[in-house]
């Protein structure tokens, strides 16, 4: 089976001169309730859960043993109505869980408690903003609520992928997660823009239910994730191609790109007068490919019956309207605030929204830094990191740490070359801005006395310079403060320096 | 509704075992495409009187949103968890290769 | 008093406060007792002899302390091996999960140990409770202590023939088609299905989860109570448990026994299980009982249930449907059998587990339930299935207008032979006929014996069936019928049974059968 990098691609414009691409989502959200959706085993992806040991967040309803039985996690309920409402859905009256039956070592029951006739919302709009500006509308079919399966690793045999392994060992801490799963109708007309709505849709989703504070949304670390269907039928046909579906797409930008390939993957297939297989595909990360999974067949028989366990959900309109009362705004209306607020142009805006960092900037400013500054950092050094290791900023470091980053610029602690290196550390995983500030000495020199004794001595040895400055050329200046930056080796205010020079060339 | 009489196969039990996860001897499969002949033919009597308008009952009792409050509560230790396991390495259940991907 | 197992659990209670009979010497009698029948019987998978012990010692400590946790503290009892117990194996009786000690307790057990019960070990079943004869339990049918080479009714023969034959004075079972009643039926013994919800089914071992209930297995309606007292109520871990407060079972057992109850009331003889067709001394038994009930002023009615007919075509739908659900977590990989002949897939080791692990009919009702959920016939089966499960549901809403409580015979027959009906799936079923529609509709009913069928001189057993709340009144007008019989009968029906195992030496009182003394 082909790991990628084999597949034959039509060049873009000339796929979509020829097919309409038809797309389509399944978004799985975490929920960062305390417990898990049917038993009171903390949740691994609620803020702060630590499931590095394996097995020790399980109930025994969690991996399925005998005679153990599901309750409904209250909070789930809540926290699914209000993404319900956020999407623009309706509330079911009354929605209920039924079984999912197949067997995958994952899955403790061998069954997956979900939603299936009765999901506990439907039919809604999703707004995105593309990156020129234009309001693009998502139509959603549904979100319905699930509990998340447990984690393969799978050991021996040379890639760490389940192909080649000789055994696997499975933990059952994520088991049980409660999952909420936004799945859209069929977007049509997206065309040459069908992998930057992708990645908008994705990025929306991602912001209003961090918005709502019901996960913690961190792609990279599975709290969301995307399967991308993609269909290509000829220009003027009706009938829907076959369609794949991309799995576990886990950045922003992966999302773009994996939308990108499936175009131009079946396009090429099709263009020869191929069929395409309806299967799930494996997107590759490293090498920017999809790779064949399981094909999709009606053998997938799922058995699906309403859960004799559990009982049907049926919200209050009280409740519903409590919830609905209590939703922070759209994503669309909290940008036009904080463009307000932050005052930037629209194109700095648009830069922020195209580089996707607009939740993490946002984050920033609110645990103190100036919005010029985050937008700055966020657009400039983290971005840049970001570009050259292909993954999304927001992965790569905290707002928290970002925010103290800015504070010890603004107290002079570092100046923006040292910041830079602290930077550098923290997205290396060496801890907070002041332990990598601490662990790499890299503070800026505010001992004046230190300073001083540097400045005197560039003084003394530029004798030149200090009659220049001293007959009122304070740009030559200049030349004393570059020596003394250099002896501090930069860990040095420059603008101290500054002051310092013209106060010792006069004294 | 499918036909009258059901005729479930022998391919039909084979297909059945697959989806139950039950390596069925032929013998077995034999006999029990005949049993469940005999039973579903008997069993399909319930469709006599299950006139559309006749809705569902799946719970004996009915009850609506019974929900637990989202506080931590009992979990098992991992050594508890891992006390049945017929296989287990470093904290995890260990099991064979796995032909199939995951749904 | 010759012989401590033959108190009831109540009379048992009572010596416990009087301090004439400790709670180690009611507990070494019962297990001597099973060590005497055991290997005629074969009611319990596993006894818990020193365990037993240590917990009576350790109750009778309290007890003299003046801190006995519950009037029953120390009375022994049987656990059916459904429920899950965190110190005995819980098998359900199969083999893919032989030897298997769960990390915790059923809410039921946990309840018992609780009140200071003292569980004595588990009793044998059909395997996952699937059938009404215990023959299909993988590790050896029990034998009906009234003719050991009959059946002791089933899925819960084990946790009759252990009340039946001494071994215990009360037992708990699960009742997910009749069984609990049609055992109690055939081994002359009472036996309780509560109301869906009424006890927690948490740590049950799941056959049929829409259907299945735990309850009180007796020799009488007042220790049946008392069981039921103890485990019924409210559960947080099981979302069907009812939140209702309940009346005391034991009050309502204890007043129909001494006031009487049936004046005036309204018995409803359900047309539909009137007895056409059953055995006729079990017919002959059921119409002398409603006599009875008719002359201590009962009215009796008889009520059309017409479609109870089609009960036994849905249930064997709904049960294996949810059973095929409900057993494909044995698959070798978190506890339990696993069969790895090497080199195979997970895939392969799950297959080959299950079909060893699995009996002939858990397999094939385990196949037919995938049958009746499958792409394409779901509506024909299990859809429909579910709408006869509204119609049963309507008949008895409407019989319970006509009556206050509904009868019927417990079951079609008396216990039949050991192998008789073992290869013949739909004879099997046909015994459930009766217990059925309570399963289905989640209304409480009760089995207690009437007599013995003069045809073969095995016990026949009465069901009593209420509304969905009402299992006081199955207590009161149990307890009532049972005053009458016993009257007429002037002893219990079980004093009629023959003789088990060696000859008992009638130990004497306070001293322990080894010559110690306490």
């Amino acid at each position: 089976m082909a790991a990628g990098g084999t597949d034959l691609l039509l060049d873009f414009d000339e796929a979509l001169e020829r097919f309409e691409p038809v797309l389509g989502f399944e978004v799985h959200v975490e929920l960062s309730t305390a417990t898990k959706m049917f038993s009171p085993a903390p949740n691994p992806a609620a803020p702060g859960a630590d499931a590095s040991v394996p097995n020790t967040l399980v109930a025994p309803v969690d991996m399925g043993l005998p005679g153990a039985l599901p309750t409904v996690n209250a909070q789930a309920i809540r926290y699914s109505i209000s993404l319900g409402l956020a999407l623009g859905c309706s509330i079911a009256p009354s929605s209920r869980f039924a079984r999912k039956n197949y067997f995958y070592p994952d899955l403790g029951k061998n069954y997956q408690i979900s939603q299936f006739d009765e999901p506990i919302a439907f039919e809604g709009t999703v707004e995105v903003e593309l990156e020129d500006g234009t309001l693009w509308t998502v139509p959603i079919e549904r979100a319905h609520m699930e509990e998340d399966a447990g984690k393969l690793t799978h050991v021996g045999g040379a890639t760490g992928r389940i192909q080649g392994a000789d055994h696997s060992l499975v933990d059952y801490n994520r088991a049980g997660v409660p999952l909420v799963e936004i799945v859209t109708k069929p977007i049509f007309g997206a065309e040459h823009r069908a992998p930057e709505i992708a990645k908008a849709y994705v990025a929306t989703i991602r912001d209003i239910v961090k918005s709502l504070g019901i996960s913690e949304a961190r792609m990279e670390r599975g709290n969301l994730r995307c399967d991308a269907n993609v269909s290509l039928r000829p220009r003027g046909q009706e009938k829907l191609g076959t369609r794949t579906e991309t799995k576990n797409v886990n950045s922003l930008r992966s999302v773009e790109r994996a939308v990108r390939y499936e175009i131009q993957r079946q396009a090429a297939i099709l263009k020869a007068g191929g069929t395409i297989i309806q299967e799930t595909r494996h997107w590759h990360e490293d090498t920017g490919t999809t790779s064949a999974g399981r094909p999709k067949s009606d053998a997938d028989d799922y058995r699906y019956f309403p859960e004799p366990d559990l009982l049907p959900v049926e919200p209050s309109l009280e409740l519903i309207e409590e919830l609905r009362a209590a939703l922070p705004e759209s994503p669309a209306a909290f940008r036009r605030r904080l463009q307000a607020d932050y005052g930037f142009t629209d194109g700095e805006f648009r830069d922020i929204l195209n580089a996707g960092v607009l939740a993490e900037l946002e984050e920033t400013v609110s645990k103190g830094a100036a919005p010029a500054q985050a937008r700055k950092w966020w657009l400039g050094e983290i971005l840049r990191i970001a570009n050259q290791r292909g993954v999304d900023a927001g992965s790569l470091v905290s707002p928290l740490h970002v925010s103290e980053l800015i504070a010890l610029v603004e107290n002079g602690d570092l100046t923006d070359r040292l910041a830079r290196q602290v930077l550098e550390g923290v997205v290396a995983g060496e801890g907070s801005p002041e332990q990598v500030v601490a662990a790499r000495g890299l503070k800026v020199v505010s001992d004046d006395s230190a300073l001083i004794a540097a400045i005197d001595t560039a003084l003394a040895s530029q004798p030149d310079v200090l009659q220049k400055i001293r007959d009122g050329k304070v740009q030559a200046a200049g030349a004393v403060i570059g020596a003394v930056m250099k002896a501090m080796r930069g860990q040095a205010d420059a603008a101290r320096v500054r002051e310092l020079v013209l106060e010792r060339a006069r004294s | 509704m499918p036909d009258a009489s059901p005729v479930i196969t022998v391919a039909d039990v084979q297909h059945l075992a697959g989806l139950a996860r039950i390596a069925l001897e032929p013998a077995e499969i034999e006999h029990l495409a005949g049993e469940l002949n005999v039973i579903v033919d008997s069993v399909k009597k319930v469709q006599e009187v299950a006139t559309p308008d006749v809705p569902a009952t799946s719970h004996p009792i009915p009850l609506v949103n019974v929900l637990r409050p989202d506080v931590v509560g009992e979990v098992l230790t991992q050594e508890q968890v891992l006390s049945g396991a017929p296989d287990a390495f470093d904290g995890r259940f260990r099991v064979p290769a796995i032909l199939g991907e995951e749904q | 008093m010759s012989d401590l197992t033959r108190f009831t659990a109540a009379e048992l209670a009572e010596h416990l406060a009087a301090g004439d009979v400790s709670s180690v010497e009611a507990t070494r009698a019962h297990l001597d007792r099973i060590a005497e029948v055991e290997p005629d019987v074969h009611a319990f998978l596993h006894v818990s002899g020193e365990a037993a012990l240590r917990r009576a010692a350790e109750l009778d400590r309290l007890r003299a302390a003046g801190e006995a946790p519950s009037p029953l503290a120390g009375v022994p009892v049987a656990i059916k091996d459904v429920l899950c117990t965190s110190d005995m194996p819980s098998t359900a009786g199969s083999r893919i999960l032989e030897g298997w000690v769960p990390p915790y307790d059923a809410t039921p057990v946990a309840r018992l140990r609780a009140a200071g019960l003292v569980p004595l070990g588990k009793t044998n079943m059909d395997e996952f409770a699937m059938g009404s004869s215990t023959e299909y339990s993988a590790y050896g049918a029990t034998h009906n202590p009234w003719d050991l080479t009959r059946i002791p009714g089933g899925s819960g023969g084990g946790s009759a023939a252990a009340v039946a034959a001494y071994e215990s004075p009360v037992a708990l079972g699960s009742d997910t088609g009749g069984s609990i009643r049609q055992p109690a039926a055939v081994t002359g013994t009472v036996g309780v299905k509560p109301t869906y919800g009424g006890v927690s089914r948490y740590g049950s071992i799941a056959l049929a989860s829409s259907l299945d209930q735990v309850g009180p297995v007796s020799r009488t309606v007042l220790d049946a109570a008392l069981i039921h007292d103890v485990i019924g109520g409210h559960d947080p871990h099981d979302a069907t448990s009812l939140t209702d407060t309940w009346p005391s079972m034991a009050e309502a057992a204890r007043r129909g026994r001494t006031e009487g109850s049936l004046a005036g009331i309204r018995v409803g003889v359900v047309h539909e299980l009137n007895g056409s067709g059953f055995q006729a001394g079990v017919r002959q038994r059921f119409g002398e009982a409603l006599q009875r009930m008719a002359e201590a002023g009962a009215e009796i009615v008889e009520v059309a249930a017409p479609h109870f007919e089609y009960a036994i075509s849905a249930y064997y739908l709904i049960l294996p449907a949810e059973a095929s659900s409900n057993l494909a977590k044995y698959d070798a990989i978190r506890f339990g059998l696993r069969v790895d002949p090497g080199r195979s897939t997970t895939e392969q080791v799950m297959a080959l587990s299950r079909e060893q692990g699995f009996g002939p009919e858990v397999k094939r009702r385990v196949i037919l339930g995938t049958y009746a959920l499958s792409a394409g016939y779901y509506d024909a089966y299990y859809g429909s299935a579910q709408q006869v499960r509204t119609l049963v549901q309507r008949d008895f809403t409407a019989a319970f207008e006509q009556a206050d409580v509904l009868v019927s015979p417990s079951a079609p027959t008396t216990a039949f032979p050991l192998g008789e009906k073992v290869d013949d799936p739909l004879a099997m079923y046909l015994n459930d006929v009766t217990t059925i529609p309570a399963n289905l509709a989640g209304v409480p009913g009760m089995s207690l014996p009437i007599g013995l069928a003069p045809e073969d001189g095995l016990p026949v057993g009465l069901q009593l069936m209420a509304p969905a709340r009402e299992d006081a009144r199955l207590y009161r007008v149990g307890a009532t019928v049972e005053a009458l019989l016993e009257a007429e009968w002037g002893a219990p029906l079980l004093s009629r049974a023959p003789k088990l195992g060696r000859p008992v030496p009638a130990p004497g009182f306070g001293t322990e059968p080894d010559g110690g003394t306490l």
